[in-house]
């Protein structure tokens, strides 16, 4: 559907992508200015993370990486690896989620609910929000496997880029969780 | 008037177009073929600027009637609006004399909507989205956006917005009513007022959508600017339309992610119990549980991008203004590299100034200071602008058709009304002028009807490319004097109102006796509102009309203008020039020069030529 010059080796699409990254990181960036806003005027609540964010984050990094792999799988012609780590990846992603909803049912239980206390509040604001991110990424990555399954295996550009579109968000994204959980582990 | 022939362009874009290759795979037609894709679903980028142009008059209309009667209440609080009953319903109270007087809730929720509908359907949306479509492929010499499809989509959401928006105009409860700014705790407490509640709701789905809009024409915006230019459009031979729809756009595209921050801050407080923005609040004698929020941080988040949007809305006006006083005047542009190096500093500084609109917010004053430097540096870039136009014109040929005057109209008002930010900037005086007339004043003239003139004057002078026929001269003229003069009969009393201390949004005066004396200023400055909305709907009656009963264009480039806009097809079709692209290899300001009249930006430089300014 794009109306390219083909001048350029950086696709539109994908310059497009990461200028709608620049809006994501100004979202989150405002969340957590106001997080920090807020806990310098006192009244600040104190508490630690549930250790499943521990673990989601190393699910979701890995499912970047296995993401990574079915993408070097598919233009180097392994069918079968990349249509396997695809569909790992999408798992992986799904239990990401999974693992954040255990978790804040695990702050739940200590004690931490969403209107208690505003460093809580935050908290579910902003790992919601991401959550919101990432299930973009998994409604990218059901379309590429729609694609993987029912079109006949084929390297074309239109579907390296496509690909490397939900390639690039997916990473994006979890690099973005990464940010997050490491600012609130820094500024409790 | 025009130099050269059109069938010697041809040949120019025959002999050094560059051929792309696009009208080989026919990948035009396929979205092209009917009417619902044609008119309606359309990806084509000419016919999604007319969408934003006349969807965004619709949303004039409405929020300028609006106005007037609100001014109508305010400047004559004893005249029967009875006959308001039929449109308005119960929001007219009649009494047993028979007097019918506007529902003071009413009144604020119609302040608040001219606000909203003004500031982002008509001035963001109805402006750069109209003109950003319109002319950034047909100025770069592009097939179309970079993603027509996500064009599409953006000028739909917008159109949801508004749906969303008007559906509020009608619940039972009325929209809300708590200003355009939105501030908790009004906006955060559904049972704070009638409008708080389903009308707020609406109010944040429907903005929600608008910034969706938004940041899918800004990705689009920022995408084609930079990698669709024809060949030998350089950065620095782009026209300042261009430059200024693409700052415009990264604006938009690092602001309204904020606000959109701060708008879930505020659904969680109204829907889910937090208390971000909220602190012990009674309401009818009843402590909420709210503790230990801050409604402050909501004022941060919002201006954050409310700064920016101010700018969001004046970019492209200077943009369109900048090339409608170089056109007409027949000359360059005063200082082109200045005017770019203006619009990238202007919009460097907007993200540092917000806290100016917080200084009687309770902000620590020592941090006011650092804002109120910086908003006072702003008035550097912005005077520089204002310099350049200035000599732009100065000894220029004028033609003071309709599109000039309004330009050269746009340059007065955003004098007058600059400089009275100047004084607002100033902390210390805001402790006086802060929510008064005055500050109501200095922000319609500088962004109200300064914006609403760049558009006109775009409108104006770009509606032949638009609709291949000219709008009506005389109607364009009568509609210029009455405009400029009205709105100068509208907000300069309003100086000194403020200057008296009258505060903003109210309702009533009648039990301050201090300002009874205003009270005939109050009514002359509704008679004027009122006229001047007449005003416009000529305007409105101009622009229908023309489109079929216009003069019809003739030739291409009918104003002798320099940019690849006018050398398209006066019907130009899907992918904007029939063969191969035209090329450019000048600036876009080449008027009289050696001798030639308007030099176009694609025609070759001769032997021996000069370059205008662009490489220097
Ligand atoms: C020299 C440049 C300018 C300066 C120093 C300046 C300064 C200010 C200040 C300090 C205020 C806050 C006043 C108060 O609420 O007490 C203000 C309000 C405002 N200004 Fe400006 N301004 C300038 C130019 C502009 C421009 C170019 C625009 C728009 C295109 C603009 C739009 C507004 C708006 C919309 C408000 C009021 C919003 C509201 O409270 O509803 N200003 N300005
Ligand atoms: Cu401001």
């Amino acid at each position: 559907m794009t109306v390219g010059n083909k001048r350029n080796r950086f696709h539109p699409q994908m310059f497009a992508l990461y200028i709608a990254f620049a809006s994501i990181i100004m979202m989150f960036g405002a969340f957590t200015s106001a997080y920090i806003v807020k806990q310098a005027a006192g009244n600040w609540l104190e508490f630690s993370l549930p250790t499943i964010f521990y673990i989601s984050t190393i699910v979701i990094l890995t499912s970047s990486l296995v993401l990574h792999m079915s993408y070097s799988a598919f233009i180097n012609g392994q069918e079968r690896k990349y249509k396997l780590f695809l569909v790992l990846a999408f798992l992986l992603g799904l239990s990401f989620l999974a693992l954040q909803y255990l978790g804040w049912q695990e702050l739940y239980a200590i004690g931490i609910d969403l209107k208690g206390s505003i460093s809580g509040s935050f908290v579910y604001l902003i790992s919601g929000v991401h959550a919101l991110h990432i299930l973009g990424g998994i409604a990218a990555m059901i379309v590429a496997m729609l694609q993987a399954f029912t079109l006949p295996y084929q390297v074309t550009d239109k579907r390296k880029l496509r690909f490397q579109l939900t390639l690039h968000y997916w990473h994006f994204v979890d690099l973005l969780w990464v940010y997050l959980f490491v600012f609130i582990l820094l500024y409790r | 008037m025009a130099h050269v022939a059109t069938h010697e362009e041809d040949v120019l874009i025959k002999e050094h177009g560059w051929d792309d290759h696009f009208h080989d795979h026919h990948h035009g037609d396929k979205y092209q073929s009917n009417f619902i894709s044609h008119y309606i679903f359309s990806m084509d980028h000419k016919i999604i600027a007319r969408q934003f142009l006349i969807t965004g008059m619709f949303w004039a209309l409405i929020g300028a009637a609006m106005s007037v009667v609100f001014r109508l209440q305010l400047g004559f609080p004893e005249e029967s609006l009875a006959w308001l009953k039929p449109v308005l319903g119960k929001w007219i109270v009649v009494n047993e004399a028979g007097i019918g007087t506007l529902a003071p809730e009413f009144y604020y929720a119609l302040v608040t909507m001219h606000g909203t509908i003004i500031v982002f359907f008509v001035l963001t949306a109805g402006l750069s989205g109209t003109f950003s479509n319109l002319l950034i492929p047909l100025q770069l010499g592009a097939r179309d956006m970079a993603s027509p499809f996500l064009n599409m989509l953006s000028y739909w959401f917008f159109f949801l917005a508004g749906v969303v928006m008007f559906y509020s105009l009608f619940i039972s409860t009325g929209p809300f009513a708590g200003g355009w700014t939105a501030y908790p705790p009004l906006s955060a407490l559904p049972q704070a007022s009638s409008g708080s509640g389903t009308g707020m709701t609406l109010w944040l789905v429907s903005l929600t959508l608008f910034v969706v809009s938004v940041l899918l024409g800004g990705v689009n915006y920022i995408t084609t600017v930079l990698n669709l230019r024809t060949k030998g459009m350089t950065l620095w031979r782009m026209p300042l339309t261009i430059w200024a729809f693409f700052v415009t756009a990264i604006l938009g595209l690092l602001s309204f992610p904020v606000l959109v921050s701060g708008f879930f801050m505020l659904m969680c407080d109204r829907g889910l119990g937090t208390s971000f923005f909220l602190s012990e609040i009674f309401i009818e004698g009843q402590a909420m549980e709210f503790v230990g929020g801050s409604p402050v941080l909501y004022q941060h988040l919002f201006w954050f991008l409310g700064h920016p949007e101010v700018y969001i809305i004046i970019l492209p006006a200077m943009g369109l203004v900048s090339e409608v006083l170089s056109v007409h005047a027949r000359k360059p542009i005063f200082g082109y590299k200045a005017m770019v190096y203006s619009i990238l500093a202007i919009g460097f500084l907007a993200f540092i100034v917000w806290a100016h609109h917080m200084f009687m917010s309770g902000v620590n004053p020592f941090i006011s200071n650092f804002f109120v430097v910086f908003t006072l540096i702003i008035a550097v870039p912005s005077a520089v602008k204002v310099f350049n136009w200035i000599t732009t014109i100065w000894k220029g040929n004028l033609r003071l058709n309709s599109p000039m005057l309004f330009a050269i109209g746009f340059v007065s008002l955003f004098i007058s009304g600059g400089l009275t930010g100047i004084f607002l900037g100033n902390s210390a005086i805001d402790i006086q002028l802060h929510d008064t007339y005055f500050v109501v004043a200095h922000f319609h003239i500088v962004m109200g009807v300064a914006a609403f003139f760049g558009m006109f004057a775009g409108v104006y002078h770009w509606y032949p490319r638009m609709f291949g026929t000219f709008m009506d001269e005389t109607m364009g003229k009568i509609h210029f004097w009455g405009t400029l003069i009205g709105a100068y009969a509208i907000f300069w009393p309003m100086h000194y109102l403020g200057m008296a201390g009258v505060p903003r949004r109210y309702y009533s005066f009648g039990n301050f006796d201090a300002f009874s004396h205003f009270d005939d200023m109050n009514k002359f400055i509704t008679v004027a509102a009122a006229i001047v909305f007449m005003i416009q709907v000529l305007f409105v009656i101009n622009f229908f009309w023309s489109i079929w009963n216009g003069k019809k264009m003739k030739t291409k480039n009918p104003w002798g203008a320099t940019t690849l806009e006018w050398t398209t097809p006066i019907e130009a079709g899907h992918g904007n020039w029939p063969g191969k692209l035209p090329t450019v290899h000048r600036w876009a300001y080449d008027y009289n020069k050696d001798d030639r009249e308007f030099v176009p930006q694609n025609v070759p430089m001769a032997e021996g030529e000069k370059a205008g300014e662009d490489h220097h």
